[in-house]
């Protein structure tokens, strides 16, 4: 469906500003040769010839939000670390494993020495010396990519020691994930880089900007953010705050899959397209398949309470999304249709995040488990009526308090905000219970529906013979 | 373990790993070791590698044996207990020997929605295996995954780390058919 049949996925059509997948409708927009042909390695150039306070400067100034879920201001970030311990680290956050999510994926198979580039330039600002990329296991393509760009940038100088003639030196070192979605949280990530399970680690106190890897100062970064980085050196911090809005400025890339007629990844602009833009939008998914009707959609990956067609006005814009009940997160837009059975689907999510479950905390060990259990009890037709509080029951365990969920003007309900409370150290907790918590409040009647007709088989219908009697 | 996702490497094409000619004979009489040797040389057995070596020997041995765990925790200094608990941890390591083939499912929501708690049905009945199971010939290895990013492509089944999208019950079947040579 794709016009470029080797970047399948990512769907370009429309004059919007390209910022990180310009390169994408090239087949071989991956390498060395084309990178450099098209400007590649020229913000890096920029970079050295200013100070890396300057560089700092100009990232802070245009608020590169984080892409990988908490949407923390990069530029923020780097200047949080203590002033006199060296060495510090970047750790590259390729573990990409939300659930619908796919766009890092991209981004390091079609464009590897863009991220490679966005390190250097981070790296030079923040005084980093050494990088880390964390590349998820099941990605073997991305791994191959980035691995085939970073010798080619080690041979032609861009990395190693004395970048470009300079006094800057920095190493890049790759590491291929073993398969866990928890290791995507950064502390559970610089854990497994030190080669342990990926629990994650407790804080406050210590984030990992003052206590990380090794014990060091270490900035944990997203692909995408990084990705950022080239372009805003080349363009400049006004060109970039030039696209969206003041508080969420530049582009940022969304993954839609379900019942849209044209799932796929687009580059979209940040803070001013809406939903009803992305699903509806001709350059964009064009619709509900078949013509059905929008029934509910999962805004910012599989840990988002859900909206209804009610909320489709809402731009792409942190706080109103989560005034509204949500967030943004990893970018991932889950479409249901009016077909779709919502106590079903919720479970699949449940089930995952409770299989993914560190098993540190135990509301979320315990909690996502039963979740998991009294629901699929529920979709299988064998709940009780009493199992719909007993959601809520171990949901308020998990997370105490109102916990987030939109508003719907045909149940009568106010929408309440983000954030929420939680008794867990990780989101992975509050994440097994946020799909169990918007489908049970603005579908009720759904899980009521599958424990009447439970309630309703004939019992009297069913012979007791010797065999059965005894059977339990 | 039922969400095992694809063992990546071993899907590489071929082995990365390359033993030195002119080795003597590993001392366990298999030269497989060597090639993990090799790698922790280059690793200066660091115990921070665990990880990476760990991929190595599964790359290499296809799966993670009670030798080839008690082996790497000899070599980092590691009490196995360790090892054993990093190796369960992540859904890559496999302890088992795969089948000839094996045949992925994607279970995530994107996948789900369209159809994949089919797929995997009718594929675990037509060729008689259990998810995460191998089928009693061999041949074939069923498993699923948590999304594998590949959502646009939705209900997707990887089989011998080739992605196939747009899938449904038939399709799947029919392309096993074309791998395997038809059910027995
Ligand atoms: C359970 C969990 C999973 C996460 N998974 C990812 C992930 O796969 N990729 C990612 O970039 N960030 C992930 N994050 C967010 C990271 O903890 C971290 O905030 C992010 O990598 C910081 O980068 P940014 O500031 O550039 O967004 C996850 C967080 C949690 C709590
Ligand atoms: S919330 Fe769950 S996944 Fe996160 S640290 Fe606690 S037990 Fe582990
Ligand atoms: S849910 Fe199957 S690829 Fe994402």
């Amino acid at each position: 469906m794709s016009s470029y049949p080797w970047a399948a996925g990512y769907i370009d059509d429309g004059d919007r500003p390209k910022i990180v997948t310009s390169r994408f409708h090239l087949e071989d927009g991956y390498t060395l040769e084309r990178y450099q042909a098209t400007g590649g390695y020229d913000g890096l150039r920029r970079a050295l010839a200013k100070s890396p306070a300057e560089v700092h400067d100009e990232v802070r100034g245009a608020t590169i939000l984080g892409r990988g879920g908490a949407g923390f201001p990069a530029g923020t970030k780097w200047g949080l670390m203590p002033a006199d311990k060296y060495p510090r680290y970047l750790v590259v956050n390729g573990d990409e494993s939300e659930p619908g999510t796919y766009k890092d994926r991209l981004l390091m198979e079609r464009d590897p020495h863009q991220l490679i580039e966005g390190c250097l330039i981070a790296a030079y600002a923040a005084g980093l010396a050494q990088v880390f990329l964390y590349i998820r296991g099941e990605m073997p393509l991305a791994h191959e990519r980035v691995g085939q760009a970073l010798n080619e940038a080690y041979a032609a100088g861009y990395v190693g020691t004395n970048i470009l003639g300079t006094d800057f030196s920095v190493d890049i070192v790759l590491h291929w994930g073993a398969g866990a979605y928890v290791v995507g949280e950064e502390t559970a990530l610089i854990e497994s880089l030190e080669g342990k399970r990926g629990e994650p680690r407790l804080k406050p106190p210590f984030f990992p900007a003052a206590i990380g890897l090794y014990g060091q100062p270490t900035i944990v970064n997203n692909v995408e953010t990084l990705s950022n980085l080239p372009w805003l050196l080349v363009n400049g911090m006004e060109a970039y705050t030039a696209i969206g809005t003041q508080t969420s400025p530049g582009t940022r890339m969304v993954a839609v899959s379900g019942h849209v007629n044209r799932p796929g990844v687009y580059e979209i602009v940040n803070g001013t397209t809406t939903f009803r833009d992305l699903l509806y939008g001709d350059e964009f998914c064009q619709g509900i398949r078949n013509g059905n009707e929008l029934k509910a959609f999962v805004p910012g990956g599989g840990s988002a309470p859900w909206f209804t067609p009610e909320q489709l006005d809402l731009p792409f814009e942190g706080r109103l999304v989560g005034a509204a009940g949500s967030m943004l997160g990893s970018g991932a837009i889950m479409v249901m249709d009016h077909t779709t059975d919502i106590p079903a689907a919720a479970l699949t999510l449940t089930h995952f995040y409770a299989a993914e479950s560190c098993g540190q905390c135990t509301p979320c060990r315990e909690g996502g488990t039963w979740l998991e259990r009294v629901l699929s009890r529920i979709v299988d037709g064998n709940g009780t009526p009493a199992d719909l509080d007993q959601l809520l029951e171990i949901g308020e365990s998990i997370c105490p308090g109102a916990f987030p969920h939109a508003s719907s003007s045909a149940l009568g309900l106010e929408a309440t905000p983000f954030p929420y409370k939680m008794t867990t150290i990780c989101f992975v907790g509050p994440s097994a219970y946020a799909p169990v918590h918007s489908a049970l409040t603005l579908f009720r009647s759904e899980f009521e529906a599958k424990i009447t007709r439970r309630n309703s088989i004939p019992v009297t219908a069913v012979h007791a013979t010797p065999e059965t009697a005894g059977a339990h | 373990m039922s969400d095992t996702a694809l063992e990546a490497g071993a899907s590489a094409s071929g082995s990365r790993h390359t033993v030195d000619p002119g080795r003597p004979e590993h001392p366990s009489g298999d030269d497989r070791f060597a090639l993990v040797d090799t790698h922790l040389r280059r690793v200066h057995d660091a115990q921070d590698q665990l990880i990476e070596t760990l991929h190595v020997a599964q790359d290499v041995f296809g799966f993670l044996s009670d030798d080839v765990l008690l082996y790497v925790a000899r070599a980092l200094r590691l009490p196995p207990s360790m090892v054993y608990g990093v190796a369960t941890f992540y859904h890559l390591f496999t302890f088992e020997p795969p089948g000839e083939h094996t045949c992925t499912v994607c279970t995530g929501t994107a996948c789900f929605v369209k159809g994949a708690d089919d797929i995997v049905a009718d594929v675990a009945t037509a060729h008689g295996v259990h998810v995460g199971d191998t089928s009693a010939d061999g041949r074939l290895t069923l498993r699923t995954a948590r999304c594998l990013g590949s959502c646009g492509l939705a209900p997707v089944v990887v089989l011998d780390g080739v992605v196939h999208g747009h899938q449904s019950p038939s399709g799947a079947l029919a392309l096993l058919d074309g791998e395997l040579g038809g059910v027995r």
